[in-house]
């Protein structure tokens, strides 16, 4: 397979691939505590957060990118800050690419486990309590059990957004060859030189064939847990 | 272990005021749908925080709005089983069963062994509980209240969603939990039947306030409580001993006032029963009635006659050792000159057994 493609190519189906696991595994114990809290509990500010988590939806992915660039850039508040203090750098780095596809995949994530929690009856979270459990507790034993399916399906979610985000990785980290070239963007410079269209279709192959993966996966692991937790 | 009970508490539109005091035993809230009954549970087990009050386990304050106390609910100990049932989906029968055991003080607790006999489940425990009837959920989910050690069990209505048959599967199984088990228990229902059977402590609620409380037995044979009780409903207990079993298929029933006959009791001789019979069950004579197919009368007198403001009566029989109701028109007491002293019979058309002291045996 390694000859099959040429090494840009093969890098950047690597990169995106790796970029989509951390951006998904990172940021799914985020996903369902927002989940959680906008599921379960009324406060000050709530629809100030739904708004923040749903923005990336709604803004241009550019504009997003943007954004991300003038915080988490090397002169961004918070870029600058990672960057002294624990020698984080995200610009124009592949953990800049997950970041950037861990923010546009967020909202996904989070109205799937959001979902997943408004269906468990808290009436079995109040049983559970009356049975000595602590809150903690409850969340643990009774809440993400029962709510497994809807992290798993959005968790791939948000790996498959992942794995197609372009316009703000782009943006934030650039598109340099064998460092933040993800597999979008490699699509779009093959198409960019003549007599790319080929290489360009072969990366089309593979990124329609992992879409279609990561969606039986999920179909399968969904009902695989509901089936243990309809128990039958 | 007594419970204390006394806190107000201000819904849109409903305002609840109670004080009681549960001693160990069964202590039923009785009262229509709406009165309070659950309310009052709830707060006890602390899902919901009264705006004042005091509520207190013997010596261990669980809320005190003065003081500023409110034990979290899940540290009051206190096993509360739901109408319907809240068992845990994902979890077994056994994991189910076993779930409060994690959180309940090591070393005590209900054996879980002699819990699982008594409730009958040995044979679901490793099904989930999307597989099991009604009645079958209602008893895991008061197994699973009692191994969690409680202090207190709460039951809001454990029954109340079971159709009959279910009903009269489940109740012998909480009446030898009244016997096995020296956990007090806070029974709600609005079904008169079962509080006749379970209860030994009676709480009358009516719109967000008590009424009377007392010794079940005193409170059911009162006739000022016919009203709240409903008419249809009401009716006293007697206590019985089984004294043989007859041939034509009848069991011998001994009350302190004479012999009672019943379709047959599966019951060894001796046991001690408590029969309910319905006010409207009763008809009165002022002489020995003759030629009549009943086959259960009994001497009494009468110890307190109510008018009612329609055109019925209750009058309170003393039978032997215990006080039974009767339901007459008021035209009829009247002409039948009934008041207290009176010595009359009391033709009873039908018996059930409502208790019965040695668990489940029948």
């Amino acid at each position: 397979m390694a000859d099959w493609l040429t090494p840009d190519q093969w890098s950047a189906v690597l990169l995106s691939l790796k970029v989509s696991f951390w951006a998904t595994l990172l940021s799914l114990p985020l996903g369902v505590a927002v989940a959680y809290l906008l599921a379960r509990y009324e406060f000050w500010g709530k629809q100030a957060l739904n708004g923040l988590v749903h923005l990336p939806l709604i803004l241009p992915p550019v504009v997003t990118g943007y954004l991300l660039l003038l915080t988490f850039g090397r002169r961004g508040a918070v870029g600058a800050f990672l960057e002294q203090a624990f020698g984080l750098v995200f610009a124009f780095r592949w953990t800049g690419a997950a970041l950037a596809a861990a923010v546009m995949a967020f909202p996904l994530m989070v109205r799937a486990i959001r979902l997943a929690i408004e269906a468990v009856d808290p009436k079995l979270e109040q049983a559970a309590s009356t049975l000595g459990a602590s809150r903690a507790w409850v969340f643990a034993t009774i809440t993400l059990p029962l709510i497994l399916p809807g992290v798993i399906a959005g968790a791939i979610l948000a790996f498959a957004k992942a794995m197609g985000e372009f316009g703000a990785t782009i943006t934030f980290v650039s598109n340099i060859p064998g460092q933040t070239q993800t597999l979008p963007s490699a699509i779009y410079s093959f198409l960019q030189v003549p007599g790319g269209d080929a290489k360009a279709m072969q990366l089309v192959l593979i990124a329609v064939a992992i879409a279609l993966l990561a969606l039986v996966l999920s179909e399968w692991l969904g009902r695989a847990v509901a089936r243990r937790i309809a128990g039958s | 272990m007594s419970l204390f009970v006394r806190f107000a508490h201000r819904f849109d539109g409903f305002a609840l005021d109670v004080a009681f005091e549960a001693p160990p035993g069964v202590t039923a809230l009785f009262g229509r749908s709406g009165s309070g009954k659950t309310t009052v549970v709830n707060a006890v087990a602390g899902l919901l925080r009264p705006d004042s009050g005091h509520l207190q386990l013997d010596e261990t304050v669980l809320f005190d709005a003065e003081r500023k106390i409110s034990v979290p609910v899940h540290q009051r100990r206190l096993g509360y089983v739901f109408q319907e049932g809240r068992l845990f989906p994902h979890l077994s029968v056994r994991q189910n069963l076993l779930y409060g055991r994690w959180f309940a003080a090591r070393g005590a607790g209900a054996d879980f062994d002699h819990v699982v006999e008594m409730l009958g489940i040995g044979e679901l425990l490793e099904r989930q509980p999307g597989r099991l009837s009604g009645g079958e959920k209602q008893r895991v989910a008061i197994g699973r209240a009692l191994l969690a050690n409680p202090r207190l069990l709460l039951m809001d209505e454990p029954v109340a969603a079971l159709d009959e048959e279910r009903k009269a599967e489940i109740l012998p199984y909480l009446e030898r939990l009244r016997v096995e088990t020296d956990v007090p228990v806070l029974y709600v229902s609005h079904s008169m039947a079962e509080v006749a059977r379970l209860a030994t402590t009676l709480v009358l609620m009516e719109a967000g306030r008590v009424i009377r409380s007392g010794p079940a037995a005193e409170m059911l044979s009162d006739p000022e409580n016919v009203p709240a009780l409903g008419v249809r409903a009401a009716g006293a207990s007697l206590h019985a001993k089984i004294a043989a079993q007859e041939e034509d298929g009848l069991t011998r029933l001994e009350a302190s006032a004479g012999s009672l006959f019943l379709p047959r009791v599966d019951a060894p001789l001796g046991t001690r029963l408590s029969i309910r019979i319905l006010a409207q069950d009763v008809i009165l004579s002022r002489a020995r009635p003759e030629g009549l197919s009943a086959l259960n009368v009994l001497p009494v007198t009468v110890a307190a006659v109510r008018l009612g403001d329609g055109p019925g009566a209750i009058i309170q029989l003393k039978a032997g050792e215990d006080l039974m109701l009767a339901r007459i028109t008021r035209r009829s007491a009247l002409a039948l000159e009934l008041e207290p002293g009176v010595e009359c019979f009391a033709v009873i058309k039908s018996v059930a057994v409502a208790q019965s002291d040695v668990g489940g045996a029948w």
